[in-house]
């Protein structure tokens, strides 16, 4: 079901229900392929917290909110930097020294488990920067409300 | 576990604070206790660090097992591993003493203030901690964000504060950067330990002298070394008081020892003291800093304020010190960041109990403080007394070794400028004594009424320290002169 419009900007509700799916996939897309192609976790984060900004732009502060918290939006902050040095911590636990990702248990041979763990690093930055982004709008337009 | 401390001790402060808001958002009560596990495992690990440089040597860790000057590395001698002892410590005992002082000045703010705590202290130990310079640059950003925030929760004129010293800040990181990347440009290495054996053949050539001259005056901003030292006063008094006695022990310490480390470390200390005669100006601008910051001091009657002005003057000494280059002035002027670190905390958490208990905040106004605050202002005076050098107070100690290396360097100036500063510090610490414990109350009865005990304890520690290790100077003199007699021709 469509939420019910704040303003009348039928182009600008309209291109956002087209664009914010695509916007939100195609950031995904960018996390994904960081490490071997264009793109990485802060690409990523920022093409996320745009989907967010456009959605909100589009539909106002209320609809946002349901979706994304204050609170929610500092755990997923946290949560990115925690996984980041999570993976550091866990290369220690492994036997290898911080940040080596090749000792990390997550494939068969050292490249294996040093792609999984940069690309578990990608994801714990994405989650980050967007959460930082979409905080950053919420101060600005709305003045933290 | 134990060869991976030089990197867990930024990795669970790291952690600790990126767990702090999850925290926060459980139980806000939690995050001042939290904050004090992290910053005291860092603590531990930072004593540890030191034990194990001074009995089996230098350590160097390798970041994500990539081997140096390709991947970063953390490399820990005698001073890093010193810094790193007396930040950390400094963290843990303010953060302690910051639950009441911060609860009663800046309420309802736990969450964002302690993650911004443990952040800062992560970025000063990564600051000492590392071996690549770069990596020196990004923890000195995080260190410095976290700062600005951390000042801009104040009073109302905090914001204003903080502002000018982000300005002033990103003056300095900016310089800092550029320094860096000229010696990137030259050398193609960014390992400290690379860059120096790299340099030498490159030491006729004028881009050398650029970079040199940006890092100077970056890391001088940084420190608040006089006249640059215009972002410090304000910050000092605007921030909520245990923010100040952090800040005061720690970060313009940290700066202190980046210079040291890019000075004689990246640079050799024959470019520096004979090629180029920077150490014998910034001398001669730390002995001009030494006298305007106790002036400037001696004319504030805002308690915090004219403990920024006297750490301006303090600051001046540091590098005084290490700026003479002969072995006794450098391991005064080394021992005198440890000493300054003592004593200021303690004068600025002694501030921040009176702010707790009365609010005031002006010199004048403090008479009858010596009956009702007895242990409290006792503690103040030790400090105040180290601060002008009276023995047996660490603070004399040092300034004995700093007197000492004036002499040995028959500048007879400094010499002058080293005395003349205590008798003004005098003049500026004998205000609040002739107040506090001569000032008459006429009418009132005073009752005895002490700070909590949380905040009592880090203070009255803090003063015996000063006093114990001034009894006991030998031993952190040793390990410095260790220090000194390796680096100095």
């Amino acid at each position: 079901m469509k939420p019910e419009p704040e303003t009348n900007d039928i182009i600008l509700r309209t291109g956002a229900s087209i664009m914010v799916p695509l916007i939100l996939l195609w950031g995904l897309y960018v996390l994904i392929h960081g490490a071997l192609g264009p793109g990485g976790g802060f690409q990523a984060g920022v093409i996320l917290a745009a989907g967010f900004i456009l959605y909100t732009a589009a539909f106002g502060l209320g609809e946002t909110k349901k979706i994304l918290t204050m609170k929610r939006v500092l755990l997923l902050a946290s949560t990115g930097l925690l996984i980041y040095a999570g993976v550091g911590v866990l290369a220690i636990i492994s036997g290898g020294s911080f940040l080596e990702y090749g000792v990390l248990p997550l494939g068969h041979s050292p490249a294996e488990s040093s792609k999984y763990g940069i690309e578990m690093v990608e994801v714990g930055i994405g989650l980050t920067v967007m959460a930082i982004m979409v905080s950053i709008f919420y101060d600005i337009a709305f003045n933290g409300e | 576990m134990i060869e991976h401390f030089p990197v867990l001790i930024i990795a669970v402060g790291l952690l600790g604070a990126f767990f702090t808001p999850i925290i926060g958002l459980i139980r806000k009560e939690l995050c001042s206790p939290w904050a004090s596990l992290i910053t005291l495992l860092q603590f531990l690990i930072s004593i540890f660090l030191l034990y194990q440089v001074l009995a089996a040597g230098n350590i160097s860790y390798w970041l994500g097992g990539w081997q140096p000057p390709w991947g970063i590395e953390y490399a820990i001698d005698i001073l890093n591993a010193f810094v790193l002892v007396l930040v950390a410590g400094v963290c843990f005992s303010v953060s302690i003493y910051a639950k009441k002082s911060l609860g009663f000045e800046v309420p309802g703010k736990e969450l964002p203030l302690y993650t911004l705590y443990i952040l800062l202290s992560t970025g000063m130990l990564g600051i000492v901690v590392t071996g690549d310079i770069f990596n020196l640059y990004v923890f000195l950003e995080i260190g410095s964000l976290a700062a600005y925030a951390l000042i801009a929760v104040g009073d109302r004129q905090s914001l204003m504060a903080s502002f000018n010293y982000m300005i002033m800040g990103t003056i300095s990181a900016s310089f800092i950067l550029l320094g860096i990347g000229y010696l990137y440009v030259m050398t193609g290495t960014l390992n400290m330990a690379d860059l120096s054996e790299r340099l030498p053949e490159l030491y006729g050539r004028p881009v050398i002298l650029v970079a040199l001259a940006l890092l100077v005056v970056g890391l001088s901003i940084k420190t608040a070394l006089f006249p640059l030292h215009t972002w410090l006063p304000d910050a000092y008094t605007h921030a909520p008081s245990a923010v100040s006695a952090m800040l005061a022990g720690t970060f313009t310490k940290v700066g202190i020892y980046a210079l040291i480390r890019v000075m004689f470390t990246v640079i050799s200390p024959e470019y520096v003291i004979e090629t180029v005669p920077v150490m014998n100006i910034l001398s001669w601008v730390a002995a001009a800093g030494i006298v305007a910051g106790s002036v400037l001091a001696i004319a504030q009657y805002d308690i915090k304020r004219m403990l920024a002005y006297s750490s301006v003057s303090q600051i001046g000494y540091i590098i005084l010190g290490v700026s003479m280059a002969n072995k006794l002035a450098m391991t005064g002027g080394i021992l005198h960041i440890l000493s300054h670190s003592l004593m200021k905390v303690g004068l600025f958490m002694v501030a921040g109990a009176i702010i707790y208990r009365t609010g005031i905040r002006n010199i004048y106004q403090l008479k009858g403080m010596g009956k009702k605050m007895p242990f409290t202002m006792a503690a103040f005076v030790i400090g105040a007394l180290s601060m002008i050098g009276i023995p047996p107070t660490i603070g004399f100690a040092s300034k004995f070794y700093l007197a000492w290396g004036a002499l040995e360097a028959e500048n007879w100036v400094f010499v002058a400028v080293i005395l003349l500063s205590s008798l003004l510090t005098a003049v500026y610490f004998w205000r609040i004594f002739e107040n506090v414990y001569f000032g008459v109350h006429e009418h009132e009865e005073i009752k005895k009424d002490e700070v909590p005990l949380s905040m009592l304890l880090p203070i009255l520690i803090f003063a015996a320290i000063t006093l114990l290790l001034g009894l006991f100077a030998s031993l952190p003199i040793g390990v410095i002169e260790h220090w000194v007699t390796g680096v100095l021709p």
